[in-house]
């Protein structure tokens, strides 16, 4: 046999080199300006009703509207709505939507999709469903009026339809909007600025926008999620890079404009290029949480619960999770700092002295015989870990034997489900945390909960938490409304259902010729330039 | 060798259906919710249980197993999860990337790995020979993703030659495509260079020592053709099988090359699905990969017939 191989292959790759150095440079170059942004995740889920998850809330402010929005003063603004009123027993509010509104596909935005959007929500959200069973009805006076009846009043209808954060009451076509509440859209149809094209959308890569030219923006300058949403840019690509170290090459060369959540410990290398800017644009951050498991000994005694108060010390939290006082720092309220209802009530418990010798003493009255504490640990959450760790110290420290469950998040969020005790594979405390805007009332701060088995993970059973809240809806004016958060926060001293661990900033970066982002808890992608 | 081909191919059949079973049973036993990711953080119990339940994720063992392997046999893989998209699409939109890192990876590994085995075998011993071995010793112990950080930084962000990440498809034109190409190949082409290289050198060593390299010497052939047409032609044997090891090691490479590179390709496909407990992904991709590595592997044995005429199927 001869050798023919090495020529065949050589021919082989000539012919292949040859056919790639003929095709097209396919022109798929694309007109105007085209905004690169990495996002915080990546886009999975189209239905920002079915998910809280954040980047689906992302995506739903890009694709649809909202009737009402907060701005930064924590007002609440028209933003679909031309107009609404109360009646003066406030049971019944009229809205009027504005004129020229449509959805993607040509059709007017009308008052039969506005209720049927509302009602969706109102079957998952927690400040829906509050909404909802105070509802009597919803009707439509004509295509732009509808009128909300409700059974009593309730001094939040307007706080609950402008809730900036998940799960959003984004309007969509009524034919949407009637799908079942846990079952995900199939379409992408909102009257919002851009419009998804969902061709060219790959999952774990690129999501593709364009701008909606027939998107009518209010007149008002943009403040949060208000004001008016004008997309200065054509073209917005969600470009989904996992790896921290080459979206930050990504941003230094210039191949991305805009990384929404960069890791601190990245900041020195971005800081030296002059092309880049580092920014705080999220004026309330999240809040890290260390959570108990109230079902299962031994936290279920108020008395361990109050050792670890004891000694949390929320600058080492701030310190291990943002690694700079300057993105991360102690706030020692239920509700996020920097926000109407904050308050300093019965903070002392957090912001006095550290008291490892009160804590231990504690631990013995409590009845502790070393147990084992698991510790849900999500290696691959860094806010979460850097929170697991500390806690995990701390408790060995006064004498808690702890042991951190390391596992990826996706474990974790499983495993937290469990009510079981630790030996059957339960666990005793969890980490996470909540963006700002999740926490900042009663009515939306799930951890704050004393509904026992009905309370968000940790199942904490505290009926006076349960009256308090109730108590809080029934404020009519702000300062009762302040008056009842602070019982309620001193009632959560009390009993401990979680421990607010730190108030954290993630920076963002950017290109200096996209100048326009808006300063808000939510990452808002209109109104942003390309030079 | 027809006969042969057809037993092979159909021998892939069970082995399919046991890959299929092992990952099914694996991942049913595996802990993770989908639900509960897709639900979010702040949803309720109810919630993620109304989100179970639509999934079929509340159904026992057998019927999931069941419904999943009568939806295979008609060719459907079933669809995501979280985008609901079907798996065949997501794996056709992650084909192509994949197919080229894996391509261009082999070609820089081969191109660079082959010649210099044979070179640093007939240099057995001498300087060439031990710089040869040397690099394929960095390139054994270099992790990728260390090589890949260092090219980037010196290529793509001091330089600027090249781009950081991203894929370009081969339809938007040659160059965009090998742009892109060029540090990704590269970087996870090294290792396998370095395994090639290592084979190539040892194999012909074994063969150079046989009495008729020594005849064609004797007859005054030139060292050249000595070299490539006698000595390399039968050394290709264990060379072709360690290439054919390498396309199913490079699947597993190919994972972190894609994540520094942000390379839209199947490896990370799998990697998120399996992170988020994407299961109809997972079940698609691990029976696609072990489909390609049976046929890989079939290609290796039928290949040896050209290389060495006393081998008959």
């Amino acid at each position: 046999m001869t050798f023919p191989r090495i020529a065949s292959g050589r021919q082989l790759a000539a012919a292949v080199l040859g056919c790639c150095l003929l095709l097209p440079g396919a022109a798929l170059a694309q007109s105007g300006k085209t905004l690169k942004f990495i996002p915080e995740a990546d886009l999975r889920i189209l239905d920002p009703i079915v998910t809280t998850a954040y980047i689906t809330r992302n995506y739903g402010y890009m694709v649809f509207d909202v009737l009402l929005a907060v701005d930064e003063k924590f007002q609440i603004q028209p933003q679909m709505l031309e107009k609404y009123e109360v009646s003066a027993d406030k049971i019944t509010y009229t809205f009027t939507l504005r004129d020229g509104l449509k959805f993607h596909d040509g059709a007017p935005v009308r008052s039969a999709d506005c209720i049927a959007s509302i009602e969706r929500w109102a079957k998952r959200d927690v400040f829906g469903q509050k909404l909802g069973d105070l509802t009597d009805s919803w009707t439509a006076v004509n295509a732009k009026t509808f009128r909300l009846k409700l059974k009593k009043p309730f001094p939040y209808v307007l706080d609950a339809l402008a809730k900036p954060s998940s799960n959003v009451p984004f309007i969509m076509p009524e034919r949407m909007a009637k799908t079942d509440a846990s079952t995900p859209v199939t379409e992408s149809i909102g009257s919002g600025p851009f419009k998804f094209v969902k061709a060219e959308w790959v999952p774990g890569n690129k999501v593709v926008f364009v701008k909606n030219a027939d998107y009518v923006p209010r007149k008002e300058a943009p403040s949060w999620g208000a004001g008016g949403k004008v997309a200065k840019v054509d073209r917005v690509e969600w470009i989904y890079i996992p790896d921290s170290a080459t979206a930050a090459a990504a941003l230094n060369a210039g191949e991305v404009d805009w990384w929404q959540q960069m890791p601190p410990d990245l900041i020195p290398l971005l800081a030296k290029n002059k092309d880049v800017k580092i920014e705080n644009t999220d004026p309330l951050g999240s809040i890290g949480l260390l959570r108990f498991n109230h079902l299962q000994p031994p936290f279920n005694n108020v008395k361990l619960r109050e050792a670890v108060l004891a000694v949390v010390n929320q600058n080492d939290y701030a310190i291990a999770i943002a690694g700079d006082p300057k993105n991360g720092k102690p706030c020692a309220s239920f509700f996020t700092c920097g926000t109407p209802l904050a308050n300093s009530a019965g903070s002392t418990v957090l912001t006095g002295k550290r008291d490892f010798e009160r804590a231990k003493a504690l631990v013995k009255e409590s009845g502790y015989k070393g147990e084992k504490v698991i510790i849900l640990d999500a290696t691959d959450q860094p806010i979460v870990h850097s929170q697991a760790l500390v806690t995990a110290d701390l408790l060995k420290k006064i004498g808690i034997n702890a042991e951190l469950a390391a596992s990826d998040w996706g474990t974790v969020i499983t495993r937290r489900a469990s009510k079981e005790p630790v030996e059957k594979g339960g666990w005793s405390i969890l980490h996470t945390w909540f963006v700002g805007p999740d926490i900042v009332s009663p009515a939306l701060n799930s951890p704050l909960r004393g509904a026992g088995e009905k309370s968000w993970f940790g199942w904490p059973n505290d009926p006076k938490l349960e009256e308090l809240r109730d108590k809080w809806f029934d404020a009519p004016t702000l300062a009762d409304q302040k008056k009842a958060a602070e019982e309620l926060q001193l009632q959560g001293w009390k009993t401990i259902p979680y421990i607010p661990t730190a108030q954290l900033i993630i920076p963002t970066a950017y290109r200096s010729n996209i100048p326009g982002i808006i300063k808000s808890p939510v990452t808002f992608l209109w109104n942003v330039e390309k030079k | 060798m027809l006969g042969y081909t057809l037993r092979r191919l159909a021998a892939t059949i069970p082995v399919m259906g046991v890959v299929a079973l092992f990952v099914f049973s694996l991942l049913y036993l595996s802990p993770g919710d989908p639900a509960a990711i897709i639900a979010g953080d702040i949803a309720t119990e109810e919630d993620i249980a109304k989100i179970r339940a639509r999934l079929g994720l509340d159904q026992p063992y057998f019927i999931r197993f069941g419904t999943w392997l009568w939806a295979l046999a008609q060719g459907d893989l079933g669809t995501s999860i979280f985008t609901g998209l079907p798996v065949t699409t997501l794996i056709g939109q992650r084909l192509e990337p994949t197919l080229a890192l894996t391509l261009c990876t082999l070609v820089v590994a081969v191109a660079l790995a082959v010649p210099l085995g044979v070179i640093a075998a007939a240099r057995a011993g001498g300087w060439i020979d031990r710089v040869v071995m040397a690099v394929s010793v960095v390139g054994f112990s270099v992790p990728v993703f260390v090589l890949a950080y260092g090219l980037v930084l010196l290529f793509a962000v001091q330089l600027e030659w090249l781009p950081v990440q991203g894929y370009t498809p081969l339809k938007e034109g040659f160059w965009p495509f090998l742009r892109h190409m060029i540090l990704p190949s590269v970087a996870l082409g090294l290792t396998y260079m370095a395994l090639i290289a290592r084979i190539t050198r040892a194999s012909m060593l074994d063969v150079l020592s046989q009495d008729y390299v020594r005849t064609a010497h004797a007859k005054g052939l030139a060292p050249g053709t000595v070299l490539v047409r006698h000595a390399l032609k039968n050394a290709a044997v264990p060379i072709v099988t360690i290439i054919g090891i390498g396309i199913a090691l490079l699947i597993g490479g190919v994972v972190v090359t894609e994540t520094v590179f942000a390379i839209p390709g199947i490896g990370r496909l799998v990697v998120d699905a399996i992170l988020r407990r994407d299961y109809p992904i997972i079940q698609g991709v691990t029976l696609l990969f072990s489909a390609v590595y049976v046929l890989v592997n079939l290609l290796v044995d039928l290949s040896y017939v050209f290389f060495d005429p006393r081998i008959r199927y």
